[in-house]
């Protein structure tokens, strides 16, 4: 048996996570789902702003992501909206823009049509310089926003009128899939300008570990890969009761894939131990 | 042919039956869209052209029949629908083609899946489709960003500063503003940056290259002080025992976490501090540390192990879903699932 594990052809582990990811989503089999902390206080954040608060949304991410950062992108964008806040969309990556057009069209056109574009929601679109465009939209927005994403003069739109930088915005969510992302706007937004920037985001799995040390004082609240959007999702859907949308519930429906597959892994690692330790123990190196 | 050649061509070609009796009797793979036409007025003048959606309130204002046709203009917006509303339309009325079956959105859809299963089979071994799916991945990935960054990096940082009015009439009509000629520096920059590609005069290419690492680097340098290192000592100065905010005795809980999270920054920095040999009361505090590191590396290893799954269920849902049609957890179609064929068994056991 040792030795069988020792030499297995590793297309056969390949074909275990294929089938612990694939039956679940086959047998669409859901596991209930208990908000942490982190997850509460984003939603809280966002809940606990009075109506029509300007919010500026940052889509950093792109089609690669979407499978982790699409449910929660959704999720904030609903809470937003159905709260009643005013939704600036911005994106520091190329395809955030058409990340942001999904968004725009699933949620707002889809589950609020009385809002209207440059009235309740904007799109500014994809702005090139990384870091270098959060530093300057910090103090002066118009340096760089000229025009919307469809070339509208920023003036000419009723909801930008007031608004200077993003110093102005009463919360700032940002949707990170790594570089520029979460990490850039705690350091050049909200280091920089503490008591006027505050800063909730969401984040891909192998950037959460980084950015926890900014909790709680930087980044008051973060939604870690799909465990942290299933726990968000949990909130928005259970508060605004959207227990009949499945568009609301994507994050929690790839939480069954994950407790399989996780299992998977964790017995595959438990596998490879016993073969270590059965090995040093019948003298092996 | 060997026997192994044989499987694999029967494999292959079986599921190819399959998928074309998929798609033929279940319309699995289909898309479909609802056509909106689309028609623009001109209500100003040729100098001056104001166009109105004739749909919208504002045309309402004006008299649309005496516009003539030349300062019309008109086409068909094709918006996607899901299966299920297109069903629902030709129950309605078969005879109805303003949701109608989409060549174009159908082929995405194939190529898409069929690409996804072309990246995959580099598990099972190297394999020419994965070839072609990575050489169209490279070649598509760098014609868009070529186009990326002309539309959204030269046009509008550059062209817009330096001749607004010109890029104003073809590229962006909102534009507003004249022109600022401190942008000719970065143009100048630019040009000496492409002089790397000169036989002659390579080196030029080194000063505006000078000029980005040294602003990047201070730039950086300065967001990595102020929050990265400034913040995280603030940070780590907290209470050990924490009171309750009402005075009413202390919390047992948070004062156990602030305890472990000093205790771990100080043992993690002591295990990085080199200039002492570590042996004794050192050494132990540094293995300490290293117990801290190997919990933060298995938190990152879960974390990465998430994110890779999330992204597997992702392609894996697309190609159960939106291509062959066996779950619809969106509830777009009106067909048979598996889901639907065994929900009183899953239900039996409690996952329905």
């Amino acid at each position: 048996m040792i030795e069988r594990l020792k030499t297995l052809d590793r297309r056969w582990i390949f074909l275990l996570v294929f089938l612990s990811v694939s039956l679940p989503i086959l047998f669409e089999a859901q596991f209930p789902e208990t908000p942490t902390a982190l997850a509460r206080s984003t939603f809280d954040a966002i809940e606990s702003l009075p109506s029509g608060s300007k919010i500026l949304l940052s889509y950093d991410y792109d089609p690669a992501s979407e499978g982790e950062l699409g449910p929660m992108a959704t999720a904030f964008a609903y809470h937003c909206a159905a709260k009643g806040h005013k939704l600036y969309f911005m994106a520091l990556w190329p395809v955030g823009s058409q990340m942001i057009d999904d968004t725009i069209a699933n949620v707002i056109r889809a589950d609020f049509p009385q809002m209207e574009y440059g009235r309740d929601y904007v799109n500014l679109g994809f702005k090139s310089g990384n870091e270098g465009v959060i530093k300057v939209v910090v103090t002066d927005f118009r340096q760089l926003y000229t025009t919307d994403a469809f070339g509208t003069d920023i003036d000419d739109i009723p909801m930008c009128q007031g608004v200077t930088s993003v110093q102005d915005m009463d919360l700032v969510i940002n949707v990170s899939a790594g570089y520029p992302g979460t990490k850039e706007w705690v350091q050049y937004a909200v280091t920089a300008y503490p008591d006027q920037i505050k800063l909730v985001g969401g984040c891909t799995g192998v950037q959460a570990p980084l950015l926890y040390p900014y909790i709680p004082d930087q980044l008051p609240g973060l939604l870690g890969a799909i465990k942290g959007a299933a726990e968000y999702e949990k909130l928005v859907v259970d508060h605004y009761h959207l227990e009949d949308n499945p568009k609301y519930h994507e994050g929690l429906r790839r939480m069954g894939p994950q407790l399989v597959a996780h299992l998977l892994m964790i017995l595959l690692i438990i596998a490879g131990n016993v073969v270590y330790f059965a090995e040093k123990r019948g003298g092996g190196q | 042919m060997n026997r192994n050649t044989i499987r694999w061509t029967v494999i292959l070609l079986l599921g190819a039956v399959l998928l074309l009796a998929n798609a033929l009797l279940r319309g699995a793979g289909s898309s479909y869209v609802r056509s909106v036409p689309m028609e623009f007025v001109n209500v100003g003048s040729a100098e001056a052209p104001h166009w109105v959606d004739v749909a919208s309130d504002e045309a309402l204002d004006y008299d649309l029949e005496a516009v003539p046709a030349t300062d019309r203009i008109g086409w068909e917006r094709l918006n996607r629908v899901t299966p299920g509303e297109y069903f629902a339309a030709r129950a309605k009325n078969p005879e109805q083609t303003e949701i109608r079956f989409s060549w174009a959105h159908t082929l995405g859809t194939w190529a898409a899946a069929l690409f996804t299963l072309f990246i995959m089979s580099f598990l099972y071994r190297d394999n020419p489709f994965y070839k072609i799916a990575e050489a169209v991945v490279v070649g598509v990935s760098a014609a868009y960003w070529m186009v990326v960054g002309f539309w959204d990096v030269v046009v509008p940082n550059l062209l817009a500063k330096v001749a607004p009015d010109l890029v104003r009439s073809w590229a962006m009509p909102g534009l507003s503003g004249g022109p600022d000629y401190a942008y000719i520096i970065p143009l100048i920059l630019g040009v000496m940056l492409l002089m790397r590609l000169s036989p002659v005069g390579a080196w030029i290419s080194r000063w505006p290259l000078a000029f980005i690492i040294g602003s990047t680097a201070g730039i950086r340098l300065v967001g990595f002080i102020h929050a990265d290192f400034l913040s995280q000592i603030r940070n780590s100065i907290i209470p050990l025992v924490v009171a309750a905010p009402d005075g009413g005795g202390f919390l047992f809980w948070d004062s156990v976490k602030n305890i472990v999270l000093v205790i771990g920054v100080l043992c993690a920095l002591v295990y990085f501090f080199f200039s002492i040999e570590h042996t004794g009361v050192v050494g132990k505090t540094a293995k300490v540390g290293i117990w801290f590191l190997m919990v933060t590396f298995g938190a990152a290893f879960g974390y990465t192990v998430m994110g890779r799954i999330a992204l597997l269920a992702i392609r894996l849902e697309f190609l159960f879903d939106n291509w062959l049609w066996l779950i619809d957890p969106k509830g777009e179609r009106a067909v048979a699932t598996i889901h639907a064929m065994v929900h009183p068994l899953m239900a039996w056991v409690g996952l329905g």
